[in-house]
């Protein structure tokens, strides 16, 4: 596949000193949703400054469908659709004006079918003559939407795109973004919410301190560095996990009801068969019995305590 | 060259100058229309000609250019400032826009607003004195260099500022008095000997004495030593936007 965005060896440092990137490389595929996570200050918004022409970039390079954001402004930019996290809007204007000034700026002649397409898509249309100052919150996040597609960008950034919306809000989001790739646009989306990760992604990269981390496909992610726990609720509380049971991973909750057995997904067995009648064999009853697999926030929370 | 980017900023300005039509037009209108009757009727009437020019009419240039300098100065500043306080500037930086074209729709729709403004302060001073325009078209071409050179020193300042009250104190406290003292009210050859030679650093004296030459053939200094001056301001400004756009400084981290 195509890479539509690639960050080769990019680093900055700003003035003061701070090093934001170091050495980064990363492509990103033509009609991909791609996640970036990672903690408060780990460069998220510095490498989308950067790719988006925000921010001077240090040492490095950023191609964006093949053109040098800096060499070739022009047509990388004019791919990039960007939807900052700030709701920054011009609150006097109103919609209609904002977003026809938004696909103005980047070269396009007016087109008020397609501005009208987008409105529409954004439950916005009724809005059109409105003042933005007029709007609520959530409103003026689709705003910022419709301008970052008024130029009908291939590439879109969303900086934390439902950061403060409702849950209504943010499931409609989920669906534009993918009617979006749908159409071909390649995403790629920051957020806090892993669980929006989770649900959109079909990568994910996680950036720490500056660094990437890892980047994997969301499944092979959660497959690789996932693991999978079986939880027992016992029949009669233990106090301490006996000897007989040493040679397996377990651990018992602090009220020594639930004995809890992590094994390798990965693994040619699980070891569950074996345990269970090393349980039966000691006499160890128990009343209930159920597995779960980590979270995408547990994989991500271990990778950046992993690498503090 | 993105035309349609630079159409978008200058007709985004221009929108706004109409949105706000009260403070873009009508109050510096007023405000002048009240020198033309103060300095111009009321006591402009008790006063001898200067160089053979009544003196309301000797005042309509130096009045034009106050206001177009100020307004100049403010409609840029204000127009770079504003977005970048309301945050609004990341779209413009992230669109395929060169600097250049950013500066052409900001600097122009300012520019024109104060083209419009001096005109209609022209038309206004119409109706408290008579004056005449012996070279039209040099008139016609300081007005707008004037603009021009000013926007473009009005577009630093509002790159320059961080607070809203940096973008006020420099028209408040340079321009405006710069104006005053440059020969808007009188001609500067009734200045003692020391006083006419410290005058002579003040730019806007050049710009005025070069506008009232092309009203009445009268001038404190030469008018191409005005034209050469203003042009030299003009570059000035030009170098100092040319540094920002080349360091992003106020702009980009």
């Amino acid at each position: 596949m195509h890479s539509t965005i690639s960050v080769r060896n990019l680093s900055k440092i700003y003035d003061g000193g701070f090093q934001a990137l170091k050495n980064i490389n990363l492509e990103i595929q033509r009609g991909e949703i791609f996640a970036l996570l990672g903690p408060n200050g780990a460069g998220k918004t510095t490498l989308i400054s950067i790719v988006c022409g925000l921010v001077n970039p240090g040492e490095g390079q950023v191609l964006a469908d093949g053109h040098d954001i800096i060499t070739d402004f022009r047509a990388a930019r004019a791919k990039i659709g960007l939807v900052p996290q700030e709701l920054t809007t011009d609150s006097f204007e109103t919609v209609w004006n904002t977003i026809g000034f938004s696909r103005g700026l980047f070269g396009k002649p007016a087109n008020p079918a397609h501005l009208e397409a987008v409105l529409r898509e954004l439950s916005l249309w009724d809005k059109r003559n409105t003042r933005i100052m007029k709007l609520s919150g959530g409103m003026k996040r689709r705003v910022m939407i419709a301008k970052a597609l008024a130029h009908e960008p291939q590439i879109l950034f969303l900086d934390e795109p439902t950061a403060g919306v409702d849950v209504e809000l943010r499931r409609d989001m989920w669906e534009m973004v993918r009617r979006l790739r749908a159409s071909g646009v390649t995403i790629i989306l920051t957020t806090h919410y892993i669980e929006e990760a989770e649900e959109m992604a079909d990568r994910i990269g996680v950036i720490h301190k500056g660094e990437i981390v890892v980047v994997e496909d969301k499944s092979a992610l959660m497959k690789k560095l996932g693991k999978k726990q079986l939880t027992l609720q016992l029949q009669s509380p233990m106090t301490t996990i006996p000897p007989e049971l040493a040679d397996y991973p377990l651990e018992l909750s602090a009220d020594g009801n639930q004995l809890v057995y992590t094994f390798d997904t990965q693994g040619d067995r699980t070891g569950i068969a074996g345990l269970l009648r090393r349980l039966s064999d000691h006499g160890i009853d128990f009343k209930d019995l159920n597995t779960s697999e980590s979270s995408l926030e547990e994989i991500f929370v271990n990778l950046v305590r992993s690498r503090t | 060259m993105n035309l349609y980017g630079i159409r978008a900023i200058y007709l985004y300005e221009m929108h706004r100058a109409w949105r706000t039509l009260m403070q873009s037009l009508a109050t510096p209108v007023i405000s002048t229309s009240l020198y033309f009757v103060v300095f111009g009727a009321a006591i402009g009437s008790r006063m001898a000609q200067v160089e053979g020019v009544s003196y309301g009419a000797f005042i309509i240039p130096g009045l034009v250019m106050l206001a177009l300098l100020t307004e100049s100065v403010s409609n840029a500043s204000f127009g770079i400032y504003m977005p970048r306080y309301n945050g609004t500037i990341y779209e413009v930086l992230s669109a395929p826009v060169s600097f250049v074209e950013i500066l052409i729709g900001y600097v122009g729709a300012a520019a024109s607003k104060s083209i419009v403004l001096g005109f209609v302060i022209l038309l206004t001073a119409r109706l408290f004195v008579d004056y005449e325009i012996q070279h039209p078209v040099w008139m016609v071409g300081f007005l707008v260099l004037t603009a021009l050179t000013f926007s473009l020193f009005g577009f630093v300042i509002g790159i320059w500022a961080d607070t809203w009250e940096k973008l006020q104190v420099v028209p408040i406290l340079v321009v405006t008095p710069l104006a005053f003292l440059g020969g808007s009210f009188y001609s500067i050859s009734i200045l003692p000997p020391l006083w006419q030679k410290i005058t002579l650093f003040n730019p806007v004296v050049y710009l005025i004495s070069g506008f009232r030459w092309s009203f009445y053939g009268i001038s404190d200094v030469s008018p191409m030593i005005s034209l050469g001056m203003t042009l030299v301001f003009m570059l000035m400004c030009l170098a100092a936007i040319s540094w920002i756009f080349r360091t992003g400084y106020r702009l980009k981290s």
